[in-house]
């Protein structure tokens, strides 16, 4: 096998796992605590991309560095969560925590066909590209292949960081403490004096800034088109489910798994590519339906 | 159309309820005669409308996909091929094989997805119905990419008809399938494997202990909804003479849930309902509001699963049940 073509493989596979494992990770931590299935959390990421795009290219107009995209983008996925998440929360969630789970997967589905079209209508169906961000990093060069920085180097340096930073985040503070506590048992929490309802609302945020923050740490290495939403909330439910839902670790090395052969296909056998991320989940569902790292959850009679 | 809204339903054979739905299907059989503009849209809505009604089936047992275009698609571009394989085929037979096909598609990934309910059904149906539409736009050699496939006129019995005569045959055709299969559903849910099948949303463990398998009954009732789904997708695709990946898209599904949910949660007339309304306002409202469409029904879907959780069936049922209180006094 030729070697730069490996090693391109590679490199496309390691940077495009961290972008998904970044949005799955929102995916999974709302699910793990609240046990809903956020489907308008694909929304979230498309929005985080768009609003990154233009409030760069806004500040790039100002005559701004290009440098300067990096906090554009941390304050995208913040205002995506804070305006976006907490709202959504507060105004729908909140009215259907005990109705039956198809009703909630109904709600978040309302919820996502409604953002897409909001997207239309703000920012129109052309496509966006910005990569101003992308060449401001330069390029490095691994054994003669030549790639960005950006994507070799920066993307999955923060999706290790969140990693680390939410497990740091849940066992050793006190809101994440709050959190777990929650996730194990919602009334015994309550009843110690935990407010449930902030921690739900906490967690929402959390994971809808995340999903903000994978759209906008994707937005300089793609185009930002119509649609983009749907196809991740596909594939982020399937690094989600072939983990296991609400497995944060498990998250990271099947998103990994889920890029390497979705970057691999790409090279070696195109019009499958597509199709990989698909069949990983299916094989893995078949032989363990609780995914790689989820355990049979105890049935309620 | 207006007959048909003011239909009440009840599932007992009352009187002047039942009669209600008679006579709405005698007015949908002279709308080519009185209104004949409304023939092909309303040829459209009943085909959605089987489709809705094999949704309904999976959500008698608590479970909701959102993949169920796939089957929708699988047989309307079976069909496509065939035509193209068999120039001149007859429309018997392209019923036939598109409603095999989708069968077949309905087992393969019914054996997978049975085994999962509520957000794991609902998702991996999805991934299915995605996975689908992108062989169909990646495989442009085979499948016509975002173009399609065209699917010439087929002859119905033996004979080559022309387009008008052909349309006036394909409508009575979806009233005829709508009032058989509509039937047979409901007839289905009443039979032991139907009730069975609809144990599942109340209390699935205790199947088991009764010696039935989940599994088995779930998978019944998810060949019926793919077989409805495929009726759907062999009229829809041979009224409109073409088959695009777009028949499979996630949103043909979240349409298929949005009627579904309408129409009444559960209620095979209310899909057939739900269908016809939704493709008459969606037909006069789109030029309006084609930009904000998709809002526009995911805001009414917040609504109903809020406000309305028995869909429209349940709103003309209880204002049918105030009038006939009125009426006793």
């Amino acid at each position: 096998m030729n070697v730069t073509i490996f090693l391109l493989a590679l490199f496309d596979g390691v940077s495009y796992a961290a972008l998904v494992f970044i949005v799955a990770l929102g995916l999974t931590l709302i699910f793990g605590v609240m046990r809903i299935l956020n489907v308008a959390h694909g929304s979230l990421y498309a929005i985080g991309a768009y609003a990154t795009v233009s409030l760069t290219g806004f500040a790039l107009s100002m005559g701004a560095a290009p440098i300067l995209a990096f906090p554009l983008m941390l304050i995208s996925a913040v205002l995506v969560g804070l305006l976006i998440g907490g709202p959504i929360e507060v105004l729908l969630l909140r009215r259907i925590y005990n109705k039956p789970e198809v009703l909630q997967l109904l709600v978040t589905f309302a919820v996502f066909m409604i953002l897409e079209d909001v997207q239309r209508l703000v920012w129109g169906t052309q496509p966006y590209f910005q990569s101003a961000v992308l060449q401001s990093l330069g390029n490095i060069t691994v054994l003669g292949v030549t790639y960005t920085v950006y994507q070799l180097i920066l993307l999955p340096l923060v999706a290790v960081a969140l990693l680390l930073g939410l497990r740091f985040f849940l066992r050793h503070t006190l809101n994440g403490k709050l959190i777990l506590a929650t996730t194990e048992d919602r009334e015994a929490a309550q009843s110690i004096g935990i407010d449930a309802d902030r921690v739900f609302l906490l967690t929402f945020i959390v994971g809808a800034i995340l999903a903000g923050l994978g759209g906008a740490l994707a937005s300089p290495t793609t185009s930002i088109l119509p649609g983009m939403g749907a196809d991740m909330i596909v594939l982020s439910f399937a690094v989600v489910a072939t983990a296991g839902l609400g497995q944060i670790e498990g998250a990271a090395l099947t998103a990994l798994m889920i890029g390497l052969g979705r970057s691999f296909a790409i090279y070696f056998w195109p019009e499958i590519a597509v199709l990989v991320p698909y069949l990983i989940m299916v094989l893995v569902l078949l032989v363990r339906p609780e995914g790689l790292f989820g355990s049979p959850a105890a049935r309620k009679i | 159309m207006s007959s048909v809204s003011t239909a009440p339903k009840t599932d007992a054979p009352k009187h002047p309820k039942s009669m209600l739905w008679i006579v709405g299907v005698v007015l949908l059989a002279a709308v080519p005669f009185a209104v004949p503009s409304l023939q092909l849209l309303v040829t459209f809505a009943l085909a959605k409308g089987l489709a809705v009604v094999g949704v309904t089936v999976l959500l008698r047992a608590g479970q909701v996909s959102f993949g169920h275009a796939l089957f929708f698609g699988i047989a309307a571009y079976a069909c496509a091929f065939l035509m193209a394989a068999i120039p001149g085929a007859d429309l018997a037979l392209l019923l036939l094989v598109g409603t095999l096909g989708a069968l077949l598609a309905g087992l393969c990934v019914g054996l997978f997805v049975v085994r999962y309910r509520g957000i794991f059904f609902g998702m991996l149906n999805l991934a299915f119905s995605m996975i689908f539409w992108s062989i169909l736009e990646k495989f442009y050699h085979i499948t016509g990419g975002a173009d399609g496939i065209r699917l010439p006129r087929p002859t119905v019995l033996g004979m080559a008809l022309e387009r008008g005569p052909f349309e006036l045959i394909l409508y009575y055709l979806a009233i005829v399938l709508m009032v058989v299969l509509g039937w047979v559903t409901i007839r289905w849910f009443a039979s032991p494997v139907g009730q069975i099948f609809q144990t599942i949303k109340t209390n699935e463990t205790r199947l088991e202990y009764l010696g039935v398998s989940p599994r088995r009954a779930l998978l019944s009732g998810y060949l019926l909804s793919a077989l409805l789904c495929g009726v759907g997708g062999v009229l829809m695709g041979v009224a409109q003479g073409a088959v695009t990946p777009e028949y499979v898209w996630w949103v043909r599904s979240a349409e298929m849930v949005f009627i579904a949910v309408l129409g009444g949660a559960g209620s095979v007339r209310g899909a057939f309902l739900g269908a016809l309304i939704y493709e008459i306002v969606r037909t006069y409202a789109s030029a309006y509001a084609g930009d904000i469409w998709q809002m526009l029904l995911g805001a009414f879907l917040l609504i109903i699963i809020l406000f309305a959780p028995g869909g429209l069936i349940g709103i003309f049922g209880s204002l049918a049940g105030r009038a006939v209180k009125e009426d006793a006094k």
